[in-house]
């Protein structure tokens, strides 16, 4: 930086502005943002028009979906992809960056809310409609596919913020007295969890001074001062928050089951995963020495994490509720890979999300039919679905044992990986936690489809008596509902019986993490090219 | 608040405070002002409007429901990100048209002032939804 502010002729300062021309082709990286956020704001302005708002959702999020796909298979290609906005060089210019594993995430993101969007019309009033029902779920792709792929620590709050505010409006939506409920506990400890979130940006602001995370994966290892270790720990907290890892768990359970199922199926799939993400990002990339430090902090949380949801699971009479349970053990399963902390276990890590993400929505949308079914989501008068419903208590048992981790189904690969991984570094009391999490998960989830399928009637006397409040599925629930349902849990049993491409898709995302230097080379590969 | 001159001056405050607002936009890339702030005063006039003449009134006068206009605005603040596309820069570039006019002076357009405009509209439209909401509720109680 040489010259001075006196002597503006002789400035010699570096180029601040990226020269020569930006390929068409890399803008794949800005489509999976721009997209979804362009469609939000057209459906809202036709907020007068109910009838145009899903379909025009639904081909947004097919090109999305088609964009995700290319971007992954151009980074699976090339390695890591940049773009810098607004023809700034980075650091100055916010970066967008994906590489193996925020492509990955992005992209399944991208499919669940596909999915979801046809089950939405198995139910959604045109009252809702107005209310901008679709262009919230569009906004909050827009959050948390830009969360995955954003290069710069502070762009990365902003679309935390994105995803809270449509959440937010998803969650109330309707507003009855237990979505506000849930609301205000939903609002109040993700807001909390932003705070710190942005406190620990401001001290690493001021230790590294820069907030782009190529750059801070460049410096922040050089930092000397302890401080470094205290922003590692407040990005703990506040991501571990944002996933709901025990003890600060609590937010989950309380608020999942109180929108409509299709709004718990998105928040399930996709919400919590982008904290985990946010975890393996600063963690292992920005800060890698923090995770020693951290090691036990982390072990002990994934190894609650493990045991309590799935036992909190098992407490509840709410199908919605206990569901939540088992998202939050999900969560310590992917907090287990993080502890481990080797490349192994940061691949069981994205191999167990992408399972986690596809398994946990596809439970809540069969759940959500469920609940059209029986009237409740309260298990105890719940019961004889079976007889009503054969269908649907198949998907259901099929998707009990995918999240439980039973072979051949999808769950069983990624905690293969995870136990292998744990057993590579000599962790044996974790590689336990994660074995006894499955055993207690599946006891939970068969004790749900007992209670729900099994069984003849309602809990206690009338339990051998036919359930009459049950309704057959409307045609329209049949074809919107139980078909997207279907579909994905097809994926999900196709996917476990080929796990070939979630291994390699997960191997990669892990390896692009172990490779700071390619992540680091997207970003400021032309800059350094410059300085040699 | 529901005096007769508060109700007689008000139209003429809300028109003065939106052509102000129009000007603290328009100034805002070198100067104090832009669109956040700018979109305040206009949704402060709609407020102001609301309160001596009705929410109905100032519905029927803003023709299009605020959320709309919110959603215009973000829709102009992303093509404003778009046009980099045709000349084969990152998302986002500034760029810039300047048109010579008769008298000699330059109009200077760019795509800034159309994402400052978006700015613009978002919070006028959701400042003022607000706005509205609460005055309507207030109505009816």
């Amino acid at each position: 930086m040489a010259g001075s502010a006196s002597t503006p002729k002789n400035l010699d300062l570096p180029p601040a502005m990226i020269e020569g021309v930006t390929s068409v082709a890399d803008w794949v990286i800005v489509w999976p943002i721009a997209l979804p956020m362009l469609g939000a704001a057209v459906l809202l302005m036709a907020r007068k028009r109910p009838e145009w708002q899903a379909p025009f959702a639904f081909v947004i999020l097919l090109a999305t979906l088609v964009a995700n796909f290319m971007l992954y298979m151009r980074v699976q290609a090339e390695g890591p992809l940049t773009m810098t906005m607004g023809n700034w060089l980075p650091p100055y210019g916010i970066s967008l960056t994906a590489d193996a594993l925020s492509a990955l995430f992005s992209l399944v993101s991208a499919f669940i809310l596909l999915i979801v969007v046809l089950f939405v019309q198995s139910e959604v009033e045109t009252r809702e409609n107005k209310y901008g029902y679709h262009s919230l779920l569009l906004l909050l792709l827009t959050g948390v596919s830009g969360g995955f792929l954003t290069g710069d620590l502070f762009n990365l709050y902003v679309w935390f913020e994105v995803m809270l505010i449509a959440s937010f409006g998803l969650l109330i939506i309707g507003g009855r007295k237990i979505q506000l409920d849930g609301a205000v506990k939903y609002g109040f400890l993700n807001f909390l969890a932003t705070t710190f979130f942005l406190i620990a940006i401001g001290f690493l602001y001021g230790l590294v001074g820069t907030l782009n995370m190529a750059d801070i994966a460049l410096k922040a290892p050089q930092v000397e001062s302890g401080a470094i270790y205290a922003v590692a720990a407040l990005f703990f907290l506040a991501f571990a928050m944002k996933g709901a890892a025990f003890p600060l768990n609590a937010w989950l359970p309380a608020s999942y089951h109180a929108p409509d199922p299709a709004v718990s199926a998105v928040f399930a799939g996709l919400l919590t995963k982008v904290g985990v993400y946010a975890l393996v990002r600063t963690h292992l990339l920005l800060i890698p020495q923090s995770h020693a430090q951290l090691q036990l902090v982390m072990e002990v949380v994934a190894a609650f994490t493990l045991i309590l949801a799935p036992l909190g699971a098992m407490a509840q009479t709410n199908a919605r509720r206990a569901l939540g349970f088992l998202v939050v053990g999900g969560i310590g399963a992917m907090l287990a890979g993080l502890a481990i902390g080797s490349p192994t276990g940061v691949f069981g890590l994205a191999a167990y999300a992408v399972n986690s993400m596809l398994v946990m929505t596809a439970l809540y949308l069969v759940v959500g039919l469920v609940e059209r079914m029986g009237g409740t989501s309260d298990i105890r008068k719940l019961g004889g679905l079976y007889r009503a419903n054969s269908w649907l208590s198949i998907l259901f048992i099929v998707l009990v044992f995918a999240v439980a981790g039973l072979p051949p189904f999808l769950g069983f690969w990624p905690k293969m990986i995870l136990v292998q991984a744990g057993v590579e570094v000599g962790n044996f009391w974790l590689v336990a936690f994660i074995l006894l999490n499955s055993i207690l998960t599946s006891i939970a989830g068969t004790r749900l489809w007992a209670h729900i399928f099994w069984r003849d009637g309602r809990e206690g006397a009338n339990s051998e008596q036919i359930n009459e409040r049950i309704r057959p599925l409307t045609t329209r629930a049949k074809v919107w509902g139980l078909l997207p349902a279907g579909a994905l849990v097809a994926f999900i049993v196709v996917a476990g019986l080929v796990p070939q491409p979630l291994f390699k898709a997960g191997a990669t995302a892990a390896f692009a993490i172990y490779e700071p230097a390619e992540y680091v080379g997207s970003v400021f590969g032309s800059l350094s090219a410059a300085e040699e | 608040m529901n005096t007769v001159i508060f109700r007689t001056v008000a139209p003429y405050l809300a028109a003065l405070m939106v052509l102000f607002s129009v000007f603290v936009l328009l100034r805002g890339h070198n100067e104090p002002g832009g669109g956040f702030i700018g979109g305040l005063i206009a949704a402060s006039a709609i407020a102001i409007y609301g309160i001596a003449a009705g929410v109905d009134e100032v519905r029927k006068a803003l023709v299009f429901h605020p959320i709309a206009v919110a959603g215009l605005g973000v829709f102009l603040a992303a093509i404003a990100g778009f046009m980099s596309l045709f000349v084969e820069a990152p998302f986002l570039k500034g760029l810039w048209l300047f048109l010579e006019l008769s008298d000699g002076s330059e109009l200077a357009l760019s795509t800034p002032m159309l994402f400052d405009i978006g700015v613009y509209l978002v919070v006028v439209g959701a400042i003022s939804s607000i706005a509205l909401a609460l005055e309507e509720d207030e109505e009816t109680r």
